[in-house]
């Protein structure tokens, strides 16, 4: 199936130009824009093509150092590829120390756009595109971590797998890891030269667990700040916390010990049942979200961002918004169970007989998985009618350390000499 | 971007002589934070080399040595690379290397040798680096060669070196560790991502089985094989 549904008329739709450099050109610079070009000539449509001063979105970059770590507060980027690692059996608590420090001299350099220490592929980190990369630590690296003689006040309660839900089908392939690579850019081609010089120094220290690729709307196919519609259609994320506002900052940013500054991620991967999907009608699907596909506005709106009215009902008595729809499930009236989803979507090879093997790779982030992100989940398992479809397959927690500054590394709140 | 973690200037050095590897970690942390109160400083700022520098106006104190590494290995050889910069006004010499991560090491660089093959050999008199100008130390090309680990050099570590230049000022500058699969003396016969980092690498003058460090514990060293080596490696 088309990832690229046609836009519809009258909305400010980019033109065939748009599209194409907006999808092709962001990566690969100057080669890319002259094959455009010239792709774009040969179908008879190419006098608004020539354009040299045209901007390219390759060269951007997000800083690297800061209080917090880049690819939380970061728009999201068109893609990411999570990467769990699990850590060698000897690896202890200076071998963590090693790791991190030239993982992070890695990212710092990467993000930027220069190529990493004994890059061997030195012209391929030429191209940013918004390049992140975060880095999560899971039980296993905490407590390796932790320092000689310590109690285990390290380890944050929620620092461990998710209560079993009853919707949950997971495997253990998707499953947990020690240490997690988030890595982000607005070019796949990024993304895949930013994972092989980190894994390639992670490797005598860390086998791979899983990796999982996501993907949204490509650089510059829509507005930016756009919700990201999921393969089901729906307007996926609308109820976000605004970074950098205070709402967002006392939801997500945790305010003391070694993880000040940091924050907690839980990655779920989702598997959607697009082919069960098909056979509901389009009215079926708003009922069971409570929004409408075209805008996202709850059903009882008209605008994506209107506040939901779960009184109104129907002529004949009805909520409006039914009672197992996912916006009423999802919502609590404790203001404090609110979490910050930045979810990608995936599209595996279907095998089989099957015709799709789509998802959501949901990613949020909390300050407290066990007080924020666990309620919320709780009512949805309990009843949302979009669990007929949809099917935990995956679930891991990472504890997400504050950012660095420049010397410094990511994880040394932790590991360091001080600590 | 000037001032990585790994970007190494000159550094007052509060390392004991003899302190690489992970088994010395606390004392290698001091180092990076002399590390990271200079990097910041330009080279003219920098303070003197802490071990035997002359004073100003030595080679030492116009060059800088930006982003050394060096490959992690298990045992026997290792190289190490960085990019070695002269901002002063004339050439520098660079007559030998010392770390406490090997007993010996050799200044190479790689030739063209009589029959067209490229060699790597020791560079007689050393590496000049030109006024205004710098030294690129990258594998198949000229690096520093550790010819006898004493312990291995694990990814992370972080070794130090001081160079000494011709008038006999020293520099010393720190070199993370990274696991690097080229820059091999030998190859495994059925590796090829091995053999593009070897190629054109020939040491005559030693037998490099022993360099080979990978994980799998499979490494041969195919014989013959560094006496036919591919040219053409960029």
């Amino acid at each position: 199936m088309s990832r690229d549904q046609a836009h519809e008329p009258g909305r400010g739709g980019p033109t065939r130009r748009q599209l194409l450099f907006g999808g092709a050109v962001a990566g690969i610079g100057a080669v890319a824009a002259i094959g455009t070009d010239t792709l774009v000539r040969r179908d008879g449509r190419g006098s608004e093509t020539s354009e040299p001063d045209m901007a390219l979105n390759g060269g951007l970059s997000v800083p690297f150092y800061g209080t917090h770590q880049a690819g939380i507060e970061t728009p999201p980027q068109a893609h990411v590829t999570l990467v769990a690692l699990d850590l060698r059996p000897e690896v202890d608590r200076d071998g963590l120390r090693r790791l991190l420090r030239i993982l992070t001299d890695d990212a710092a350099r990467l993000t930027q756009g220069a190529p990493a220490l004994a890059d061997s592929e030195p012209e391929l980190a030429q191209v940013p595109a918004r390049l992140t990369v975060t880095f999560g630590f899971g039980p296993e690296l905490v407590r390796r971590g932790m320092p000689d003689g310590s109690s285990a006040g390290a380890l944050p309660t929620w620092l461990r797998p998710l209560p079993a839900f009853g919707v949950d089908r997971l495997e253990d392939a998707w499953n947990d890891g020690d240490l997690l690579l988030q890595i982000g850019a607005d070019d796949a081609f990024t993304v895949a030269h930013a994972q092989r010089m980190l894994l390639k120094d992670a490797r005598s220290l860390t086998t791979v667990r899983w990796t999982q690729s996501g993907f949204r709307r490509a650089h510059g196919s829509e507005k930016s700040g756009t919700t990201m519609r999921n393969l089901f259609g729906q307007v996926d994320g609308t109820v976000n916390p605004a970074p950098t506002t205070p709402d967002f900052d006392d939801l997500v940013w945790i305010g003391d010990g070694w993880l000040a500054g940091g924050t907690s991620m839980v990655v779920r991967r989702i598997s959607m049942d697009l082919d069960a999907w098909d056979r509901l009608d389009r009215s079926g699907r708003e009922q069971s979200t409570g929004r409408f596909l075209s805008t996202g506005a709850p059903l009882t709106g008209t605008r994506e961002h209107d506040e939901p009215d779960f009184e109104a009902t129907t002529a004949i008595g009805f909520p409006v918004i039914p009672e197992f729809s996912h916006v009423r499930r999802a919502r609590s009236d404790d203001t404090s169970e609110r979490i910050f989803r930045r979810g990608y979507n995936y599209d595996d090879a279907p095998t089989g007989d099957q015709v799709s093997s789509s998802g959501l790779l949901f990613v949020s982030f909390q300050a407290d998985v066990d007080t924020q992100f666990v309620p919320l989940q709780r009512r949805l398992d309990e009843l949302d009618l979009l669990n007929e479809w949809t099917t935990p397959i995956g679930s891991a927690v990472f504890a997400i350390p504050p950012g660095c500054s420049e010397g410094g590394f990511v994880g040394e709140t932790l590991l360091g000499d001080g600590s | 971007m000037s001032a990585r973690l790994f970007t190494s200037r000159r550094l007052t050095s509060s390392t004991r002589p003899g302190t690489p590897g992970r088994r010395h970690l606390p004392t290698v942390a001091l180092s990076v934070v002399a590390l990271v109160a200079l990097a910041g400083c330009s080279s003219a700022e920098s303070a003197p080399s802490g071990t035997g520098s002359a004073a100003n106006g030595s080679a030492a104190d116009s060059v800088s040595v930006d982003d050394p590494w060096v490959k992690a290995a298990d045992s026997g050889m290792s190289a190490a690379f960085g990019e070695i910069t002269n901002s002063g006004s004339e050439d520098v010499t660079v007559v030998s290397v010392t770390t406490p991560a090997s007993t010996a090491l050799e200044l190479h660089e790689t030739v063209e040798n009589e029959s067209g093959s490229m060699v790597m050999r020791e560079k007689d008199g050393g590496f000049t680096v030109p006024a205004g100008g710098d030294l690129v130390l990258a594998p198949g090309g000229n690096h520093i060669m550790l010819m006898d680990l004493v312990e291995p050099v694990v990814a992370g570590d972080e070794v130090t070196f001081t160079l000494t230049f011709s008038d006999e000022s020293t520099l010393d500058f720190t070199a993370p560790a990274k696991d690097y699969a080229g820059a091999n003396e030998s190859y495994e016969g059925d590796d090829m991502e091995g053999m593009e980092g070897m190629e054109g690498m020939d040491h005559g003058d030693a037998d490099h089985g022993d360099m080979d460090h990978d994980d799998s514990g499979a490494a041969t060293t195919t014989p013959g094989a560094t006496d036919a080596p591919d040219a053409g490696d960029e």
